[in-house]
This record gives C-alpha cells, structure tokens and sequence, in this order.
C-alpha cells in the first residue's frame, strides 16, 4: 500500500478508504451502538429519577401509581425522613466520625508510606507487603474477633473505636498506593533540603508532603468515598444504639422499619437526602473521583 | 543525615503498624485459630475440636452449599459480564466514533455517558439496595419494572423479582453489574489512552474494522489492565453480602435462593451464635480469595509489549 500512494499524506488517504464500503459498516454499526450506549444510560437515569419523583409521592401513590408523575409536591416525606427519619442525625453522625477516621487514615497511611518508600531498614519488605496483603483478606472473616478486641478494651458502640478500625482497615489500599507514590518523587529536591540542613521530619512535612500532592488527593477521595459508604463494619462495631448510626446504616434501619410501618415515601425521601450530597460533590469533582477511585489500578 | 534515621523511623511505624497489627492482622490470626474449637461466641469456654467444622461446612445442605454455589456463580457472571460491558463501552467511548481528518475520537455524547455510568459508584450500597429493591418490588407495591411489564400487558412475578426463587440471584447480579460497569468503564479508558493513536490509524490505512482493532489491537494490549480487573471483580463478588441483606427477603431467601457465603458468615456468627462454624468458613473464603489471587497472577502472565 505504501509503494502504491507513496506521496499521499495519512490524512488524506482516510476521506477516500472511508468513501468505499466503510461507511455502510460504520452507520449500522453505529447506530447499534449508539442505541445500546444510550440504552445503558437510561438504566442508570431512569431508576435514579425514578425515585426523586416517588419521594414527592404519598405513600398511596407509590403503590398504586408507580408509573404516573406525583399528583403534587408532597413535601411532608422529607420533612418526615428529616425528623421521625433522623436523616439529619445520621449526617452530623458520619460527619463527625469521618473527620477523624480520614484525616487519621491519610496522617499514618502517609507516614507508614513514605517511610517504606525513602529508607532501607530490616524489616520494610516484610513490613510492606503485610499492608498490601491487607487488602485481599475478605473482612467478613475478621468480623467477629474485631467486635470481641473492641468489646475488651470498651470501645465497641463508640465513635472512637469505629474511627480506628475505619482507619486499620482503610490502610493497606493507602500505604500500597502512596509507597508506589512517594518512589516516584525526584531524589534531587529532597538531597538539597538535607544540605541545607532539614532534619528528617521537616523533610517530610515540608518537603515531600507538599511534593505528594497529587496522590494524597487522590487516595483522600478514594477514601472518603469508602468510609462514607461503609456498611458492614458499623453494622456489626455501631450495633447497640439506632441513634448513633452512620448513614448508610441509618438508612438501611429506616428501610427495615419501613417494611412493618409502611412509610414509603419517607424512605424515598430520606434516600434522595443521602444522595443529594453525593450528587453534587459528584458533578463538581466527576474528575477528581474518577481519577481517585481508579487510581489504585494505574500501577 | 545518618544520625537519628532509627528513631524517625520507628516513630512514624510505630502507630499505623501497631494499629494494623493490633485491629486486622490479629483478628484474621484469631480467626483462623476459632476455626479449630467449638466456641459458641458468648461463653468463655470452648475446646479444640481439629477440622470438624471444615467437615461439617460441607455437608451443610442448608445454608453452606447453596451459599457456596450463588457465591461461585456470581463469580463466573459478575466479572466476565461486568469486563465484557466495561471493554464494550470503554472502546465504544474512546474510539468507535467516527474518524475525522485522521484523528479518532470516541462517539459522541461519550463525555456525557461516562458521566452517568459512573455515577452509581459513588452511591453507598445501602442507596443502591433501597433503590433497586423499589425498582424490582412487585406491582401491588409500586414496582418499576413489574409496573412497567404490567403496562404493557406481558407477565411478571406476581411477588416481584426479589421473592421468586426463580429471579431473585439474577435480580441481585443485576444490580452488582449494574454499580461496576462505570467502574471498569473509566478503568479502561484510562489504559486505552495510553495506547499510541498511530498504530489504531495505521491499522485504518490498512482497511481494518472497528471489530478487528478491537480484537487485534485493543485487546492484546489491555490484557494486563483487564487481568487486574478480573481479580479486583473477584473479591468484589466473593465479598458481595450487603445487597443480599438489603434486598432479600430473610436476607438470602426466599428459601435461601440468594444465600451467599459472607451471609452465611454473617448469619452464624452474629445471629445463631456458632462462632467456631462461622470462622470455618470465612477461612475457606480466606483461601478461595487467595488462591484466585494466585492463578490469575500465575496463569494470566502474557508477553509484555512495549508501546
């Protein structure tokens, strides 16, 4: 082909090979796609708005119009989800135990990291590969010695003891991830901070810290979205009180006592309040959060 | 710089291992140690009984082995559908479009798609669980899609999809493909980026496809991003339990037709009190997850090429 059109450019050759037969695969071909791209869409709107519009629904309506627009604006189901729903609480609930757990889990997993990366000791292989271990242990098999060494040392139905285990358990994906993070900063900014006479901890919190910026944001989001969808570890740590529920767990507890009280709407509504949070940091960040919770795959 | 290396050292390991070692490498430890006794979970005393639970484990026709059969199904489906969809949109987005002046593009509207596909990712499973157990309730109770078959005058379980035996395990893969797909999606695109765009227009001058740039290009070259998601999607489905406790009835039924191992972990140790039973099969999961580990890593090695 190349001693036949030796002079023409690669761009114009394409007008001409999609002018021949091309075009007819290319226009069946997309049009199938482009169906089944939208298709997908529409699986994913469809429900979503689906239960925006029946939180705006009496109860009534939910059950026996599920098809039909709501009849009118039924505010009372978000006021109901915000105060028999204690949605709100729920909020300030994980709120306040996030604080903590992720700034705790980016404070130690960036310390564990950094050193693991920077210096040779005895031991940092073996240390290293027991965090990235930790990410393959299904968590269900440490479920209940967790709840019986919290129990012992009377943490178990505390904020404090969900924050550290949030933290343990959000480790070895944070330490795995930044290690590979902080190998990749140039040796030649940190050697000059040493002339110049930086100890090790300023070298650290001055220097490399800001350097990692990038990958701590990144593992931050990746996170915060874990923690704040956390389920299975409040279920089990956070168990005794309804009212000191996270979330997700708060929520799961209101679909459970919606199955005998029968408050639909309410429920919806409390579910559209979860998500209206997420929706918006979601459409301020799609990238970030893309980028984030990808990040462990881009070796 | 030599001076003081150690104490920095062990000041900033000494909490996150300690944490660690203290609230997850020693509950796995103990775990595996339960394993062997009879512990009830609430009494003090209990005695080591060997491998009995490992014996008992598969002869429990109740919960053990129809958990172990949902669990292996799901992950066969979970991660050849969520990868086979994921690829699909993935070149689809980036490069099915149409090529103009030479350059290749992804459809239009991609920018758009992959916004929505990803979305559900970020939705905690407890939103998700509430929303689709809505969506498959039955039509007395305001279900979408039996609303929807309803409509339109075709057939649909009369107690939803979640309470027929029939549905109920496809209702629930449904929805864990449904939250990954943006997942791999964008996974994906973000390898195929990295593929150089000339060998996709040489592969045009050439008179290729789109099916043989897909199959002859694309894929070769994603091999390893696509092994990794295999594993990754492993333990996802491996691990899948929330959903089952969201959606189900009795959280696996009806009849235990949505049993799946974490729940049955979950079930005997928090709500039959059989601790030792439990962590017998949570070893067992500890070892599938392992060994998956294992042979994808071992068996999924190709030539690596360099782009």
């Amino acid at each position: 082909m190349a001693t036949e059109t030796p002079a023409t450019p690669a761009t114009s050759a394409k007008p001409a090979a999609r002018a021949s037969g091309a075009p007819r695969e290319g226009t069946v071909l997309n049009f199938f796609s482009q169906g089944f791209l939208w298709l997908w869409s529409l699986m994913v709107i469809v429900p979503v708005v689906w239960i925006v519009l029946s939180s705006f629904k009496t109860t009534r309506e939910i059950a026996s119009a599920p098809l039909a627009l709501p009849e009118s604006l039924h505010w009372q189901n978000f006021a109901n989800a915000w105060t028999n729903g204690h949605i709100g609480a729920f909020f300030l609930n994980t709120i306040q135990v996030m604080v903590f757990s992720v700034s705790g889990t980016m404070l130690l997993g960036a310390m564990a990291a950094y050193v693991l990366a920077r210096y040779q000791f005895f031991g940092n292989r073996i240390i290293y590969f027991g965090f990235a271990a930790g990410m393959m242990f299904p968590v269900f098999l440490a479920l209940f010695p967790l709840f019986k060494t919290l129990g012992n040392v009377g943490l178990l139905n505390t904020y404090t003891g969900l924050i550290i285990v949030y933290i343990a358990y959000s480790l070895p994906f944070t330490v795995f991830f930044l290690t590979a993070f902080f190998r990749t900063l140039p040796t030649g900014v940190a050697e000059a901070a040493i002339v110049d006479g930086a100890g090790h901890y300023r070298l650290f919190f001055q220097v490399m810290l800001p350097m990692a910026k990038p990958g701590l944001i990144a593992i931050t989001i990746f996170n915060i979205i874990g923690q704040w969808n956390q389920f299975l570890l409040p279920l089990v740590l956070m168990g005794r009180n309804p009212d000191d529920a996270v979330i997700s767990q708060g929520l799961a507890n209101l679909a459970m006592r919606q199955g005998y009280e029968g408050d639909s709407g309410a429920l919806f509504a409390g579910t559209v309040l979860a998500m209206i949070p997420i929706f918006i940091a979601y459409v301020l960040f799609q990238r970030q959060i893309q980028e984030g919770l990808t990040a462990g795959a881009i070796k | 710089m030599k001076h003081g290396r150690y104490p920095f050292i062990l000041s900033f390991l000494a909490l996150p291992v300690g944490l660690y070692a203290w609230l997850v490498i020693l509950p796995f430890a103990q775990a595996f140690q339960i394993s062997l006794t009879d512990w009830s979970g609430s009494s003090n005393s209990f005695d080591y009984i060997g491998f009995d639970n490992y014996v008992n484990l598969f002869k429990d026709e109740r919960f053990v082995l129809p958990a172990l059969r949902h669990t292996g199904i799901i992950l066969v489906v979970l991660p050849v559908v969520t990868i086979a969809l994921g690829l699909f949109f993935a070149f689809m987005l980036n490069l099915g479009g149409r090529s103009r002046q030479g350059r290749i593009e992804g459809v239009r509207g991609s920018k758009f798609h992959k916004v929505v596909y990803f979305f559900p990712q970020v939705l905690s499973v407890a939103i998700v669980g509430i929303l689709w157990k809505q969506v498959y309730a039955p039509e007395g109770f305001g279900g979408l899609i039996t609303g929807a078959l309803g409509a339109v005058g075709l057939p649909a379980p009369v107690n939803g999809f979640l309470a027929d035996k029939r549905f109920v395990l496809a209702a629930v893969i449904g929805v864990l493909v449904w939250s990954a797909v943006g997942f791999y999606l964008v996974f994906f695109s973000s390898a195929m980026a990295s593929i150089p765009r000339d060998i996709y227009e040489a592969a045009i001058i050439d008179g290729a496809g789109r099916f043989q740039m897909f199959f002859k290009i694309t894929l070769p070259l994603l091999w390893d991003s696509v092994q990794t998601a295999w594993i990754y999607l492993s333990i996802v489905a491996l691990d899948v339990f929330v959903l089952v406790y969201m959606m189900t009835p009795e959280q696996g039924g009806p009849d235990t037709a949505s049993e799946v191992v974490g729940g049955v972990i979950w079930k005997y140790a928090f709500k039959h009190g059989e601790q030792a039973f439990a962590s017998a099969i949570g070893v067992v999961l500890f070892f599938a997850a392992l060994s998956l580990a294992v042979v994808s890593l071992r068996f999924g090695r190709r030539e690596q090429i360099e782009f």
